[in-house]
Order: structure tokens, then C-alpha cells, then sequence
């Protein structure tokens, strides 16, 4: 048995939404180098819907594929719907993690979240000023 | 392409090893303590090779010890040691910091049990310098614990100059040799090593066979017990043909070692030079005083994990250090006993060639590790942040 799923493989060998959106509405970072893992996401935001997507990973395979299957599953998504995206549904749509990896999924659901945080305290400067 | 470069993790079984372990398997399946003439030919084949053990470590036959590995080889002679000390009001152990974990693992049972343990610091270059051993020495050392050549960065420590000073200090030495029997010259008589651990599939042998020598009048107590096998040192009918198969591997391996250390000591130097030419990378240990076929590097800025992957894929089987590949939230303790702080360390790999490894094969891993690190460093927020200055590099 292979220690990962074909989904994570193909996530992991052929990631997408890979790179950086220079003009960003929104930018989450999460974990830290110490422990192994750094998630970058970036969101393109209009109309309330994430028109653009894409990330940066330091990590492991598995840490890639979560990064990779997150981006797919909140691109052109409503952000009333991204905002509750979990760990688990990545981890499900990813056919499933080793157990010592499915806190990956939980650093693409932080690094989402993180990133709508810094979208919406983004807004309330906009508004406030 | 199918390059396999993890010769420290195990090695192919030698045609030599398969065909005396399907000869004994076939034709010896007599239990050596039957006094009936196929019992008692099992007993001399088993004789047989543990004089072929013993003399390529310049040890006597009887001071050798059959055991299912490395791992039990470390407890037994540790344990040995720690606990007849114990009886004389000796109650300490010196090891170092990067021993495997067979060792650390067995002295964290002794500090439990009460007994005192020096991990030794073993510098930037992985060696341990002698003098500090000295230096560590008190009247109730009752052993000196230091692994011959290390698994993961490869450096090899003073064995012989330990053993001098152990012998003089009148404590007891032992060596996790794991690593070193096969591609090292060694020699117990001369080295002044009282314990030495060795296992048969790091020297293209089968798994599950080891030996453990202990050096004639040592202590050695059985952590196996039952019938009087080993000298009563071991209970349970021998693995034979796992036995005869180490001595044949061990025999050919050494019959070779030499040229093999010229050739392998080559195309390790290439590889590194190699590996070199990828910006902030380094080498992990000593460049001289290490084994023949081993290569450790740390590469700034991409994980461990997903770098074996992608060298998987290309066909090329390595292994690292990092937390992902350890199982743990921390990267390998070898790393970090050498000061590589936790960020770099994740960034690890280790190559270990061996006998079927060819120049083409490196000049592939070169290329293939290049490849691979460039495009991981590609979509890395660390390495973005290293390069835009925002983090100061470390390699």
C-alpha cells in the first residue's frame, strides 16, 4: 500500500493554482518553518466570490496536495460558502491522509480563513477610512 | 531509470548470501543441539560461520554472539555493561548526542532505572573528539558508548583513540558498528573495543541477522532467556540460514572492500561537488572522515518529504531527515546534534551509494536533485521570503 492516496499523488505531482497574485485583495499565512510547514494563499475577491486563487507551500507531499485541493474547492466559490470550508472536506476530497498528516488539511483550512481575515479587516480600513 | 541510493537504510541481498541461505535452508534444516548427525552438521555450518564473523573483525569465534540484528546487539551490550557496572557502584554512561536511537533509546530505560548519562556534543563536523571522552570520564563511568560510523551523515569517530583511552581509564567501550562492518577495515584487538554491534542486511545480507562481539570476560547478560544457545547469552535455536547468509555476504563484502572504498570514496566526492553547485545547500558532517558511499546535504528552503517524492518519481530512492520523514514533529536529532537549526534541517537528504551505484547514476542525481530542488524552491514562501531578503539565509 502507498503511503498516499492516487488524489494527494496527482495533487502533490501536479499542483494547482500554484504561484502569487501580485494584486491581492486578500493574503493567509500559517505554520512556520520551525515545524516543517508554511502555507501562503492568495485571493482575488470580487463580488464577494473568489474569482482568483493561488498558493505557495514549504512542506511535505501531502502539505502540497492540501494546499493544491483547497484552492480548487474555494475557486469562483462564494465567500459566504469558503469561509466554511473544513479540513475534513479537504482531507475527504484528497480520498483521505495518513494520520500524522491530516493536520496539513487543517493548515489549508487555516490558511484560508487567515486569508478572508485579512480580506475583511482589509474592508473595515476601506470603510473606515 | 531505477537508482537506488539508501545503501545506509539496507542493501540488496547478494547472490552469494541467497544462495548459502537457500542451501542451508534446503539441505541444513537440523537444529544445532540435536547430538544426531544432521543437528550435528547444522552445529558445525553454524561454527563454521561464526568463525568467518570473527576473523574479519580479528575477534575470536567464541566471543562472537549471534542476534536478530543491530538493534538488540546495542541493548544487550549496553545493558551488559550499564548493569555489572552497577554492582561495582557505577552508575554512569557516556554516549553521544547522534547515536542511533537503538542506543539513546536504551539509555533513556538506564537513566529511568536511576543511571547517569553524558551525551557527548559532537560538534559541527559530527566527530567526537577523543579528548573530550577523557574529559567525561569519572570514577563511576562504567561505559563509553560511541557508534563507529554514523547512519545518517555518514562521519566516522576515532574508534581506535576512544578505545586507548578506555582501556586505560579501565571502562568498558562499546561501538554501534552497524554502519562501518562491510565498507571499514576494523579490528577489535587492535581498536581496544570490548562490545561491537553489527547487522547483516547493511552489508547486502539478510534482515533479522546481527552479531553482537563481546570481547572475551566482558560482561554479558541474556535479554533473551531459555535455552543454553549462545553460550546461554542467547536463547533460541539459531536463525541458520539468516547466519550463514551474513557470513557469506560479510566474506564477499569484504573481499572486495578496498577497490569498492577507492571506487564508492570517487563517486561520493563527485556527488557532493556535484550537489555543491545548488546555491545555499551544505554538505551535513566531515568531508573526509566519512564513509565511503555516504552523502548528507541540507538544501534552504524546501522540505524534505516532498524532495524524496519527486526523486521517487524520477526513479532515484533516497531518504532525510525531516519531521515528515520521521514520523515526529522534529527533524532528525542527527541534524540538530550537529547544529543545524530546525528550518534547514527539514530541508534534508541523504544519498548513500553502494555496490550497483555506476558515475551515470550519479551524474543523474545530480541533474535530478538540481531539478527537483529548483522547482521546489519555485512555489516555497520560505525561499520567497530568503530571496527577497525578508529572512537572512542560513546555508
Amino acid at each position: 500500500m502507498a503511503l498516499y492516496s492516487e488524489k494527494v499523488m496527482d495533487h502533490f505531482l501536479h499542483p494547482r493554482n500554484v504561484g502569487v497574485i501580485e494584486d491581492a485583495d486578500a493574503v493567509g499565512e500559517v505554520g512556520n518553518a520551525k515545524c516543517g510547514d508554511i502555507m501562503k494563499m492568495y485571493l482575488k475577491i470580487r463580488d464577494d466570490i473568489v474569482e482568483d486563487v493561488k498558493f505557495e507551500t514549504f512542506g511535505c507531499g501531502s502539505a502540497i496536495a492540501s494546499s493544491s485541493m483547497a484552492t480548487e474547492m474555494i475557486k469562483g466559490k462564494p465567500l459566504s460558502e469558503v469561509k466554511n470550508l473544513t479540513n475534513k472536506a479537504v482531507t475527504e476530497a484528497l480520498d483521505g491522509l495518513p494520520a500524522h498528516k491530516i493536520h496539513c488539511s487543517v493548515l489549508a483550512e487555516e490558511a484560508i480563513h487567515s486569508a478572508l481575515e485579512d480580506y475583511y479587516s482589509r474592508q473595515e480600513n476601506a470603510h473606515g477610512n | 531509470m531505477s537508482i537506488y541510493a539508501d545503501h545506509a537504510a539496507t542493501t540488496a541481498m547478494s547472490e552469494a548470501a541467497i544462495g548459502a541461505m537457500t542451501r542451508c535452508m534446503r539441505e541444513e534444516y537440523g537444529n544445532p543441539s540435536s547430538l544426531y548427525r544432521i543437528g550435528q552438521r547444522a552445529k558445525e555450518i553454524l561454527e563454521q560461520a561464526r568463525e568467518d564473523v570473527a576473523s574479519v573483525i580479528n575477534a575470536e569465534p567464541r566471543e562472537v554472539y549471534f542476534t536478530s540484528g543491530g538493534s538488540e546487539a546495542d541493548n544487550q551490550a549496553i545493558r551488559s555493561a550499564a548493569l555489572a557496572g552497577r554492582k561495582n557502584g557505577k552508575n554512569h554512561v557516556i554516549s553521544t548526542a547522534f547515536e542511533h536511537h537503538a542506543v539513546l533509546h536504551t539509555l533513556d530505560q538506564l537513566k529511568a532505572e536511576g543511571f547517569e548519562v553524558t551525551l557527548l556534543d559532537v560538534h559541527e563536523n559530527g566527530v567526537v573528539p577523543p579528548e573530550e571522552v577523557e574529559a567525561a570520564i569519572r570514577p563511576e563511568t562504567a561505559l563509553v558508548t560511541v557508534m563507529y560510523a554514523n547512519n545518517e551523515i555518514g562521519t566516522i569517530q576515532p574508534i581506535r583513540e576512544i578505545g586507548a583511552i578506555c582501556k586505560a581509564r579501565q571502562v568498558l567501550f562499546h561501538t554501534d558498528a552497524v554502519q562501518a562492518v562491510g565498507p571499514l577495515t576494523i579490528d577489535v584487538k587492535a581498536e581496544n573495543i570490548d562490545y561491537l554491534s553489527a547487522s547483516a542486511h547493511k552489508f547486502h545480507g539478510p534482515k533479522g541477522t546481527g552479531f553482537l562481539y563481546a570481547r572475551r570476560g566482558v560482561p554479558l547478560i541474556p535479554l533473551i532467556n531459555g535455552g543454553a544457545q549462545e553460550k546461554g547469552r542467547r536463547a533460541g535455536t539459531e536463525n541458520l540460514p539468516g547466519i550463514v547468509g551474513m557470513a557469506a555476504a560479510l566474506k564477499e563484502t569484504v573481499a572486495e572492500r578496498d577497490a569498492e572504498a577507492v571506487r564508492l570514496t570517487a563517486l561520493r566526492d563527485r556527488l557532493i561537488a556535484g550537489l555543491k553547485e545548488i546555491p545555499h545547500s551544505a554538505l551535513n558532517g566531515d568531508a573526509e572522515k566519512r564513509l565511503p558511499g555516504n552523502v548528507s546535504f541540507c538544501f534552504e528552503g524546501i522540505e524534505g518529504e516532498s524532495l524524496l517524492l519527486l526523486l521517487d518519481e524520477k526513479g532515484i530512492s533516497a531518504s532525510s531527515g525531516s519531521a515528515c520523514t520521521s514520523g515526529s514533529l522534529d527533524p532528525s536529532h542527527v541534524l540538530l546534534a550537529i547544529g543545524r537549526v530546525h528550518d534547514v534541517a527539514h530541508g534534508s537528504l541523504r544519498l548513500t551509494l553502494g555496490r550497483e551505484n555506476t558515475p551515470e547514476d550519479v551524474e543523474y542525481i545530480i541533474s535530478a536533485v538540481k531539478d527537483v530542488v529548483a522547482y521546489l524552491r519555485g512555489f516555497s514562501p520560505v525561499w520567497r521570503d530568503l530571496q527577497n531578503g525578508k529572512t537572512p539565509f542560513i546555508l
